[in-house]
């Protein structure tokens, strides 16, 4: 059976993987980050930022693949939750320039150019690192269980649910886009200093931030594999694949579909809060339709349902957004869009399903041999 | 003996179409009740109301005389004895046989407790009995959804049995079996009467001739005609609704 203990169940290929990922990520990347900024093998702090924020993207794409992959629910909103997050902890961070801006005030240059006198209630206690942490975990957690009762009890499913969730994410980049929500408008947050007293372009904040990033992808894979090859991760993908059945079988699948979708959200949240320190900048743009559908296609390409798949297709699409953007800066969103397509038809499964299929056909013709 | 499952003038409307029209229907403890009728007779709206599916607008389905399942949640019905086998076989398509077993037999439904639960011992010997039962032993590790038709059927049945319910409602249990199947399915449900409450609605008459026991003859939403099979054959109103004027 799929029980047993969580380790020894990845196998061997697995194993050696998370091990090797481990030792690069959490052990030889800080290490290089020790030598000169001359030395050949230094990695750049362009290089660990730039990875870092991609490390923040698996993250999201895990989170979306719990519900989409695992569950069967189609997300097409994630992005709010991953900028919620990072809103939350950028209020911490806006905090922290304390006099440094441009205005020399104790308010954001933002509030500032408002005029306003004094921060609004919700800003309360955000100068308190703790508090910003919980905000990141709560914020996102909560509109994630109100949206989430709300639709799951109403039984709204399958492409219906993926509508009203762009139209949530919609609904909160306009909301964010207004001066007055109080969040600087269309500019959103920028220009962070320090985080706890500590420089935020240093070279070692941006090691750390790396390292966070890299121990919280692990963890979160770790859990995820956990959860999925728990009992309740069997009645996730028996929602999924016949979700009446299950209720026939006496269980209630609102909290089931609730408690994943939360824990989604709020794992989407965390990946937000780390990526605003290491872009340097949080926007309502986080928040465009277009963003979360994206999210969609990095899970779709990765193989959804794999967990594992989602990282590497994270990984991928980033990457060669980064080059292509680079070099090609207009064929971006063609290149997104014909990816989507040829994966959908070609590959169902992804490049973990891909894999497989190599796999199989190569065995095969080396039995015959 | 006391009627564990009464409808009570359920009356069920769909756009002005009335599906069920003040269906009455009593079914008694331990009795192996089949029901037949056209399609449109509105059978499976029947089981709908029962499972808590569809609401009634008008008349309460009863279970043991006092608890109103019009008022529950199709997983508190099912938790309190009711089972329900679907017209087109359904089962959890990506599991192993023996996966679904699990998440069907009887006991805690919450969530903390899916998140630590393991089968014990007595629970792995009941799944491969059920699993004996059904007739789907040395395919445990299989996955569902590459099972034939009436292995599917079977595997349905056999997660319902493993809810242990009192009352189990069957839709069209036999479809897509071979007479081979067949027997042994009506074998199996003559060998449950007595312990567990059935409900079997099908088309096929050889299989309800076998099964015995009171026939409920459906349309337009109530009950046209009741008594053994001989006996509602003998119907006029039930020719007439079989083979029109």
């Amino acid at each position: 059976m799929r029980e047993g203990p969580l380790f020894k169940s990845l196998g061997r290929n697995g194993q050696i993987a998370l091990a090797l990922f481990s030792f690069l990520a959490l052990v030889l990347v800080p290490l290089l980050r020790l030598l000169p900024e001359s030395a050949a093998l230094y990695p750049s702090d362009y290089t660990v930022t730039w990875l870092g924020k991609i490390m923040c993207y698996m993250i999201l794409a895990l989170a979306l693949d719990l519900v989409w992959g695992l569950t069967g629910i189609l997300s097409l909103g994630h992005g709010a939750f991953f900028a919620l997050g990072g809103y939350m902890f950028g209020m911490y961070l806006m905090r922290s320039i304390g006099h440094d801006g441009v205005y020399k005030s104790d308010l954001p240059d933002f509030m500032v150019f408002l005029d306003w006198k004094e921060y609004p209630w919700f800003w309360n206690g955000t100068q308190h690192f703790l508090w910003a942490l919980l905000l990141v975990i709560l914020v996102p957690g909560l509109l994630a269980f109100v949206f989430g009762f709300f639709a799951f009890r109403s039984r709204i499913k399958g492409v219906y649910f993926s509508i009203i969730t762009q139209a949530l994410t919609y609904a909160a980049m306009l909301l964010f886009f207004r001066n007055e929500t109080g969040f600087g408008g269309n500019n959103g947050f920028t220009d962070f200093k320090r985080i706890l007293g500590f420089d935020i372009t240093s070279g070692a904040m941006r090691t750390t931030l790396f390292m966070l990033s890299a121990g919280l992808l692990l963890g979160s894979l770790l859990g995820s594999l956990w959860l999925a090859r728990s009992r309740f991760g069997r009645i996730l993908t028996a929602i999924r694949d016949a979700e009446s059945r299950l209720q026939f079988c006496g269980y209630d699948t609102l909290w089931y579909k609730l408690s994943i979708w939360t824990i989604s959200a709020v794992l989407a949240g965390i990946a937000g809060a780390l990526f605003v320190p290491q872009v340097g900048i949080i926007n309502p743009s986080e928040m465009s339709a277009a963003n979360s559908i994206e999210v969609a296609i990095w899970v779709a390409v990765g193989g959804r349902g794999t967990l594992i798949g989602p990282l590497l297709g994270a990984g991928v699409v980033n990457m060669g957004k980064s080059w292509l953007t680079a070099n090609f800066p207009n064929l971006w969103l063609y290149a997104l869009g014909g990816l989507f397509i040829l994966v959908t038809i070609f590959l169902p499964n992804g490049i973990v399903g891909l894999a497989s299929t190599l796999r199989k056909r190569l065995g095969n013709t080396g039995a015959h041999k | 003996m006391s009627a564990i499952l009464v409808l009570d003038d359920i009356t069920v409307s769909f756009d002005g179409f009335k599906a069920l029209n003040k269906l009455y229907l009593a079914i008694d403890e331990g009795e192996l009740r089949s029901i037949i009728g056209p399609n449109g007779a509105g059978k499976t709206t029947m089981m709908d109301v029962v499972t808590g599916k569809t609401r009634p607008d008008l008349g309460k389905p009863l279970f043991r005389q006092e608890i109103d399942l019009s008022r529950m949640r199709e997983a508190e019905i099912a938790q309190i004895g009711i089972g329900r086998k679907f017209q087109k076989p359904t089962v959890f398509e990506k599991l192993t046989v023996h996966e679904n077993f699990e998440l069907s037999l009887r006991g805690k439904r919450d969530i903390w407790h899916a998140l630590r639960a393991k089968l014990s011992g007595e629970q792995r010997d009941k799944v491969t009995e059920l699993v004996t039962t059904v007739g789907l032993r040395g395919q445990e590790n299989r996955i569902a959804g590459e099972l034939s038709h009436g292995q599917k059927q079977w595997l349905e049945i056999g997660m319902l049995l493993a809810q242990d319910p009192q009352v189990l409602l069957l839709d069209e249990p036999v479809a897509g079996m071979t007479d081979a199947e067949t027997e042994k399915t009506a074998e199996l449900f003559l060998s449950l009467k007595g312990k567990h409450t059935l409900v079997v609605v099908e088309h096929d008459m050889d299989f309800i001739a076998r099964l015995g026991g009171k026939v409920t003859v459906m349309a337009e939403g109530r009950v046209l005609a009741e008594g053994t099979l001989d006996e509602v054959k003998a119907d006029d109103r039930v020719v007439e609704v079989y083979l029109g004027r």
